[in-house]
C-alpha cells in the first residue's frame, strides 16, 4: 500500500490543526501508520499555516516531499497557490471558497493578486471548490467551519464516515460534538450531492 | 493490555517521565519544546512540576532532585541549553545520584528560533549521554532508558528531539497497564569530596568522569538503540535521529546503522559496520558530528557536494544526493513555488498591548535594542522599531554597551516580562551599578506570550494553576536602587510619549513598566469595535502607522495616492490605540 499525503493549509486561527488531528485520529482508528506534523510558534500570529497528514502500513519521513501531496487540502484560496509545490502532478486540491486579504495586501505594502479565480482554474482544473463557511453559518455555528471542510474531506479518504465520526468524538469536547457532527455531514453532503 | 496512540514526541517525553517514574520536572518554555512540560503538568499527582524562571535555573532545580536521589527531568530549547551549561558541566564530574534526564529540542530550518545550533557538541562537550529518537515512539522509550543510564553510569542523560519529531504525531504504544512508576528516592548520602567540586576533589572527578565516558561508549556498542538494518551492502550508511526516516525513504534498499544512542559513539560498532559494507554514508541533520568522529576513526567515507549540513533535512535533499552519488534517481517534477503572491507574515494581533510603545518609540527616533518574545516584531514595517536582538535578556547589555561605546540619543532596551524575570534583572542591575543612562521598557502583559501563554512570576499562578505570589517589576528595579521606576499604560498613547520621551532625556537610569494584558490571554480579542467615519477620515494615514491587522485601506482619493482607512470588525477588539492617532476624530467605539 503506497503512502497517501495530504497537506492541510490555510491562515492561523481557520481550525487547521484540528482538522488535521480529527484526519490522523482517523487513520490510526482504520489501523494505519500515521504521522502528522505541524509547525508551531512564530507562524501562529495570522501567517500561514501548514499541517501534514501521512498514512499508510508504514509511514516514514514525517514531512511530505515536493510534488508528491496526494491531496492538497486549503482552507483559503490565496493559500491553495502558495503552496502548490507540494501537490503531486496527479494530485487533487479541495479548495475553501473562501479569500483572508493578507495584511500585506490590507495595508497596502503588496498588491493583491487580480486574477485569483483564473489562476487557480489553471493551477487545478480539477480542484474541488466547497463554500464552508457558508454551510457552517447554515448549520447554526461560524466556528464549526473547519468540520464542514472536514466532511468535505472525508469523501476523499478511504475511512468510512463512522470513524471519521468516532475521531471526532475522540477529539472533540462533548459540548461541541453535535453542532461539529451536524457540520461536518453538511460538508460531506455538500460534495457527494 | 498495551495501549497505542497518537503523541508528539514532546507529548511522549511526558508520558514517559510518569512511566519511569520521575518525580520532580523543571523548565521553561522555548518553542519546539514547550508542551513537554504543559504534558508533564497532566501528571502532577507523580511528577512535582513546575515552570522555572529560566534553564540554568531549571537545570538547577533537576540537579538537586537528581542528588537528593529522586528521578529528575529538565527541558528546553536548543539555545536554552546555551543558559543552563553552568551547571551541567560540573555535574558531570559531579555525576548523577537519582536518574537525570534532559530533554534538548534543537530546531533545525529556524522554524521559530534565532539560530540553529546543533547541540549534540554541547553534549559531547559536556560529557553526557546521547539519545536521539527518530519518532515518538523512540522517544517514549529513549526517556525511560535515559533514566536508566543516567543512574547505572552516572551521568546526565540527553534526549535530543528537533522540531520534526516534537511537533509530529505518531503512534505510540505506551505498554501494558500505563501509569506512575513508583521508583524509591535512592539515597543522600553527604559526600563533599563528590558534591563540593573544589580542585583537590574535582580532579579525581575529572578521571572518573573519563572512565564513565568509555564505559558508555562500551554500551553503546550493544544497546539495542543502535542497530544494523542489513539491506544490500554496496552502500551502508549512518545516521541518527529523525535523518533515519528520511533515509528509509530515500535509500530503502542499502544497508543502515542507525543510532539512537550517539554519545559517545560506538566506535567498535562503527568500524565491524563499515568492515561490512563497500561504502560508508553518513546521513546527519546539521553539524557532521557523527562523520567527522568516524572520519577520525581512520574510516573513509563517501564524499559529496551535496550540501546537508545546513537548514532542515528532507526526503528532496536527500534523494538530491542519491542522484549524485548512485546517478539512479531524477528529483520529482514540482510545481515551482509562486514568489508573487503576496506574503502572510506573522505579525502583532490586533490590540496587542506591546504596538503602543513600538509606534511611541518610533515617533521618537530611539534607537531600541529588543529581545525575545511576541515583541521583536516591532521591528517589522510600519513600526520598524527595534534595532537588534540578540539572544534572552540581551536587549539592556546590548543598549549599555552602545551607549558605553559613544552612541548618541535615545537609547533604550524593550524587553517582555517573561524574559526580564528570565534574565533582564541582571542586566538593570549592571546598569544601576556601572552608571548607564539608559532606559529600560518592560512590555508587561502578565503572561509569557510567544509560545502560547505560560505562567511566569508576574502572572500570579503556577505551571499547575495553583494561585503564586504576583513579582511587580517596578518593585523589583525600586528594590535594586533606580530612583526613576514610571509605571505607564501601554493602551495610552499621549502618557507613553510623555513618559518615554522625559525618561529617555533625563540622563539617569531608567525603568519604564508599560502595562496591558495579552489580548488573548486575558481574552480581550472582542472585547469591543470600532469604525472610520468615512466622511470626516482625511486619508492622512496615521492610523496606519500602528501596523494593526484590523485596519485596512479603504476609498482612495487624491488620485489614489492616499486612502481613507477602513476596519475590520472582525478582527477590531476594541483597543483604542487608533482613535487616539486620529486627529480628525474620525475614528469612534461602536461597540
Amino acid at each position: 500500500m503506497k503512502t497517501t499525503n495530504v497537506s492541510l493549509v490555510g491562515v492561523g486561527g481557520q481550525g487547521i490543526l484540528l482538522t488535521s488531528d480529527i484526519l490522523a485520529k482517523t487513520a490510526a482508528l482504520a489501523g494505519l501508520d500515521v504521522k502528522k506534523s505541524e509547525i508551531h510558534g512564530m507562524a501562529q500570529r495570522g501567517g500561514s499555516v501548514i499541517s501534514q497528514v501521512r498514512f499508510g502500513e508504514k509511514v516514514y519521513s514525517p514531512i511530505i516531499p515536493e510534488g508528491t501531496s496526494d491531496l492538497l487540502v486549503s482552507f483559503d484560496r490565496l493559500e491553495a497557490l502558495r503552496w502548490r509545490h507540494l501537490l503531486a502532478p496527479e494530485g487533487r486540491a479541495l479548495i475553501n471558497n473562501m479569500y483572508l486579504t493578507p495584511i500585506t495586501v490590507s495595508s497596502g505594502q503588496q498588491p493583491a493578486v487580480p486574477d485569483l479565480a483564473a489562476r487557480l482554474e489553471a493551477e487545478y482544473p480539477q480542484a474541488l471548490y466547497i463554500d464552508a463557511m457558508t454551510l457552517a453559518k447554515a448549520v447554526g455555528n461560524t466556528r464549526a467551519m473547519n468540520m464542514v471542510f472536514a466532511g468535505a474531506l472525508s469523501t476523499l479518504t478511504p475511512f468510512g464516515v463512522e470513524v471519521w465520526k468516532q475521531a471526532m468524538r475522540e477529539r472533540i469536547s462533548a459540548k461541541l460534538i453535535d453542532i461539529n457532527i451536524k457540520a461536518f455531514d453538511a460538508g460531506r453532503n455538500a460534495v457527494k450531492g | 493490555m498495551s495501549q497505542k496512540i497518537l503523541l508528539s514526541a514532546n507529548e511522549a517525553v511526558a508520558w514517559a517521565a510518569c512511566k519511569a517514574g520521575c518525580a520532580v520536572a523543571s523548565a521553561y518554555p522555548g518553542t519546539p519544546s514547550t508542551e513537554i512540560m504543559e504534558n508533564v503538568a497532566k501528571f502532577k499527582d507523580s511528577i512535582n512540576c513546575e515552570w522555572a524562571v529560566n534553564e540554568k535555573v531549571a537545570m538547577e532545580v533537576a540537579i538537586g532532585a537528581s542528588i537528593a536521589g529522586a528521578r529528575a527531568l529538565t527541558a528546553m530549547k536548543h539555545v536554552g541549553l546555551n543558559v543552563a551549561m553552568d551547571p551541567l558541566m560540573t555535574y558531570t564530574y559531579v555525576g548523577a545520584n537519582g536518574g537525570f534526564v534532559v530533554v534538548t529540542a534543537d530546531d533545525p530550518g529556524m522554524h521559530s528560533s534565532q539560530n540553529e545550533q546543533d547541540n549534540r557538541t554541547l553534549v559531547k562537550f559536556a560529557r553526557a549521554a546521547l539519545f536521539e529518537p527518530s519518532d515518538s515512539q523512540e522517544a517514549f522509550d529513549m526517556v525511560i532508558a535515559a533514566f536508566e543510564v543516567s543512574e547505572t553510569y552516572q551521568v546526565p542523560a540527553f534526549v535530543r528531539l528537533t522540531t520534526r519529531t516534537s511537533h509530529t504525531s505518531t503512534v505510540v504504544d505506551v505498554g501494558d497497564g500505563f501509569g506512575p512508576g513508583k521508583v524509591d528516592r535512592k539515597p543522600y548520602v553527604k559526600d563533599i569530596k563528590r558534591y563540593i567540586p573544589v580542585p583537590m576533589f574535582a580532579r579525581p572527578q575529572r578521571l572518573k568522569a573519563q572512565e564513565r565516558t568509555e564505559a558508555l561508549r562500551a554500551f553503546a556498542c550493544g544497546t539495542p538503540f543502535n542497530r544494523v538494518e542489513a539491506g544490500d551492502k554496496r552502500l551502508g550508511i549512518i545516521t541518527s535521529g529523525v535523518t533515519y526516516q528520511y533515509v528509509k525513504e530515500v535509500f530503502p534498499e542499502f544497508s543502515v546503522l542507525k543510532l539512537g544512542f550517539s554519545n559517545p559513539l560506538p566506535f567498535e560498532l562503527i568500524k565491524t559496520f563499515a568492515a561490512s559494507v563497500d561504502r560508508v554514508l553518513v546521513i546527519e541533520e546539521l553539524d557532521p558530528f557523527i562523520e567527522d568522529q568516524v572520519r577520525a576513526l581512520g574510516v573513509p567515507v563517501v564524499a559529496h557536494t551535496t550540501e546537508l549540513n545546513m537548514l532542515e533535512m528532507n526526503a528532496v535533499r536527500l534523494t538530491a544526493l542519491r542522484k549524485e552519488i548512485l546517478g539512479d534517481v531524477e528529483l520529482p517534477a514540482v510545481r515551482r513555488t509562486d514568489e508573487g503572491l503576496p506574503t502572510r507574515p506573522p505579525v502583532l494581533c490586533a490590540g496587542c498591548s506591546h504596538r503602543g510603545v513600538f509606534y511611541t518609540l518610533a515617533k521618537l527616533g530611539a534607537t531600541v535594542t529588543g529581545d525575545i518574545g511576541c515583541y521583536t516584531l516591532g521591528a517589522f514595517p510600519p513600526l520598524n522599531a527595534m534595532d537588534t536582538t540578540i539572544c534572552m535578556g540581551a536587549s539592556i547589555g546590548n543598549v549599555f554597551g552602545m551607549e558605553k561605546a559613544g552612541m548618541k540619543g535615545r537609547l533604550c532596551a524593550v524587553l517582555g516580562d517573561s524574559t526580564f524575570f528570565h534574565s533582564g534583572m541582571t542586566g538593570i542591575l549592571n546598569v544601576l551599578y556601572n552608571g548607564g543612562t539608559i532606559t529600560t521598557v518592560v512590555l508587561d502583559n502578565r503572561i509569557t506570550g510567544m509560545t502560547g501563554h505560560q505562567d511566569n512570576p508576574g502572572s500570579g499562578k503556577t505551571l499547575c494553576g495553583e494561585p503564586a505570589p504576583v513579582t511587580d517589576i517596578g518593585e523589583v528595579a525600586k528594590a535594586m536602587g533606580f530612583k526613576r521606576v514610571v509605571k505607564v499604560d501601554a493602551y495610552d498613547l499621549a502618557a507613553l510619549e510623555r513618559v518615554l520621551k522625559e525618561e529617555l532625556d533625563s540622563g539617569e537610569p531608567s525603568v519604564v513598566i508599560a502595562g496591558g494584558p495579552c489580548r488573548i490571554a486575558a481574552k480581550l480579542t472582542n472585547a469591543g469595535t470600532y469604525e472610520v467615519d468615512a466622511a470626516a477620515c482625511k486619508a492622512c494615514g496615521a492610523c496606519f502607522k500602528l501596523g494593526c491587522p484590523a485596519i485596512e485601506r479603504g476609498e482612495a482619493v487624491a488620485d489614489g495616492k492616499r486612502f481613507k482607512s477602513h476596519i475590520d470588525p472582525v478582527q477590531c477588539s476594541g483597543c483604542d490605540l487608533c482613535r487616539q492617532t486620529c486627529k480628525f476624530n474620525a475614528i469612534k467605539k461602536i461597540r
